[in-house]
């Protein structure tokens, strides 16, 4: 699903971001990128949405090589990621319904089914009666849920996420971990960011650890649930 | 999956949001639109000018036609062309259209035409006037005009005009890109929280750049309108004084204004370079957000 093959990643100003990175995470899996910050966890997932390209070496997702992606194939393919900030990245001037629909709104996707889908998403983070809400009305938790709806719309194959819960307590983080498990058991890939060593100890998946651009591997451990 | 509905709907949704966003900040736009309203008012009035001394002089030219005079004899007479009414009315007949209409005439109503060319040595002004004043003795001669020379210069003139005409439009219509990219460019950074997440979400530049090209649309529209009313203003302001002078000199020319293809042509213009100048203003924007190398 996502591979990385002897990535290295140099940015214009010379800092070397990630050194000879090669890892695996396959289809349907749960995976915890975890590290310091600054080791190179976002330079990997910027890679992972085409924000960069490797200097060096393959980055495939999807079964598409990255490096050799012409510009305009880019829309199409990150359409089929879901990607989940930290900061949420919603549209405060527009409903909950709208930042939801965003992802449908930029494809093809038909008017009944927007409706549909968006509903959808927003009942299985629990918030459909939220539909009309400004974002900005809404705890910081349920903000982070209306950015995974959003994140989960347009059905990916492939969820990542950038330290979902680096803004939440414990118990909220929990129940954001505990709906990407649900996501999972549908058959996406879940591939999270964080540095939160408690929660990935408790809900005990494959860990990638890296550190100062170098890539340890975790194994896979099983599933405590 | 793309049905032309489907398409055709995200347009009317990029059309409606961005009408939207101009009426949400009214000041905004509507000091934009004068900008571009009085960038092209200016290359408009000054089309007026050249257009109507045009007609003006164009009257002038057939009136010189009739410079009359028979005088083969006279020393100063070089070429003498005499052009009988009927065959001037013959050659207006074939060459106006106006065939049917000219039927219907109880008479004749063109006078017999004579050209007079001085002779080289009397081609200056002591010698024409010397000719003219003889012609006018003659009962039989309605009027004597001495033109040629002075026509020519104000065709020349003309040129001129038209061509500095020409340079201004250019220069305004740049002027109204410029002030339209930037209006876009600004837009485009305030929004552009909102650009980046529908970028991340996989939406096209297409996606991205049309409610910014509408918006281009639409102030570019409203200031050719603007500009369309300006210029009419202006026209109808000098059309009692013009033909107050028209009368002083025994004319009757009236002032014509902006006809509706011309008007027609200023607001399509305008809304053509609203929407180049946000193409221009997002292109550079729109391309930051792109993976690197």
């Amino acid at each position: 699903m996502i591979r990385f093959d002897h990535v290295f990643k140099r940015y214009p100003n010379g800092r070397e971001a990630l050194h000879d990175a090669s890892f695996e995470v396959r289809a349907g899996e749960f995976v915890f990128l975890t590290g310091r910050s600054g080791a190179g966890k976002s330079s990997v997932l910027k890679l992972m949405t085409l924000l960069e390209r490797p200097t060096r070496g393959t980055v495939t997702v999807n079964g598409q090589e990255t490096s050799s992606l012409p510009v305009r194939a880019i829309p199409a393919f990150r359409r089929r990621l879901g990607i989940i900030f930290q900061d949420h990245q919603l549209l405060m001037d527009r409903p909950v319904y709208d930042n939801v629909a965003l992802p449908l709104m930029v494809s093809d996707t038909r008017f009944r089914d927007i409706d549909k889908r968006v509903r959808a998403a927003l009942d299985q983070v629990g918030l459909l009666d939220k539909e009309r809400v400004s974002p900005a009305e809404l705890s910081v938790g349920e903000q982070q849920r209306v950015g995974i709806a959003r994140a989960v719309v347009a059905r990916p194959t492939i969820l990542i996420a950038d330290e979902p819960t680096g803004n939440l307590d414990h118990g909220l983080a929990r129940e954001v971990m505990q709906l990407f498990r649900r996501f999972q058991d549908v058959g996406v890939t879940v591939l999270i960011a964080t540095h939160d060593m408690a929660l990935v100890r408790e809900f005990s998946q494959r860990e990638i650890l890296i550190d100062d651009g170098k890539v340890f591997s975790g194994a896979r451990t099983e599933t405590a649930s | 999956m793309s049905s032309p509905i489907t398409y055709l709907t995200r347009h009317a949704q990029a059309l409606l949001g961005a009408l939207g966003r101009l009426l949400r900040r009214p000041l905004g736009s509507v000091l934009t639109v004068l900008a571009i309203a009085v960038a092209l008012a200016l290359p408009a009035s000054l089309w007026l000018l050249v257009k109507n001394a045009q007609l003006a002089t164009g009257d002038t030219i057939e009136k010189a036609e009739q410079l009359a005079a028979s005088a083969r004899a006279r020393a100063e007479a070089g070429t003498v062309t005499v052009i009988s009414a009927d065959a001037a009315l013959e050659e207006f007949r074939t060459y106006s259209g106006f065939g049917a209409a000219l039927d219907s005439l109880q008479g004749n109503p063109l006078p017999h035409v004579i050209t007079v060319k001085p002779k080289p040595d009397y081609a200056n002004p002591r010698g024409v006037e010397s000719l003219q004043k003889y012609l006018r003795a003659w009962p039989e001669v309605d009027s004597v005009q001495v033109d040629g020379e002075w026509v020519r210069r104000l065709s020349a003139i003309l040129d001129l005009l038209r061509e500095v005409l020409l340079a201004f439009a250019g220069l305004l219509a740049l002027g109204v890109l410029v002030v339209i990219g930037n209006a876009i460019r600004l837009e485009i950074g305030a929004r552009r929280a909102e650009i980046e997440v529908t970028k991340l979400v996989g939406g096209s530049n297409a996606f991205v750049r049309r409610p910014f090209l509408y918006e281009g649309f639409f102030l570019g529209l409203l200031g050719g309108l603007a500009a369309t009313g300006i210029t009419a203003l202006l026209a109808s302001a000098l059309a009692e004084p013009v033909s107050r002078v028209s009368a002083l000199y025994g004319g009757t020319y009236a002032l014509s204004g902006l006809e509706l293809p011309e008007a027609a042509a200023l607001v399509g213009l305008a809304a053509l370079l609203g929407v180049l100048g946000a193409w221009l203003g997002a292109a550079r924007l729109l391309a930051k957000i792109e993976p690197r190398d």
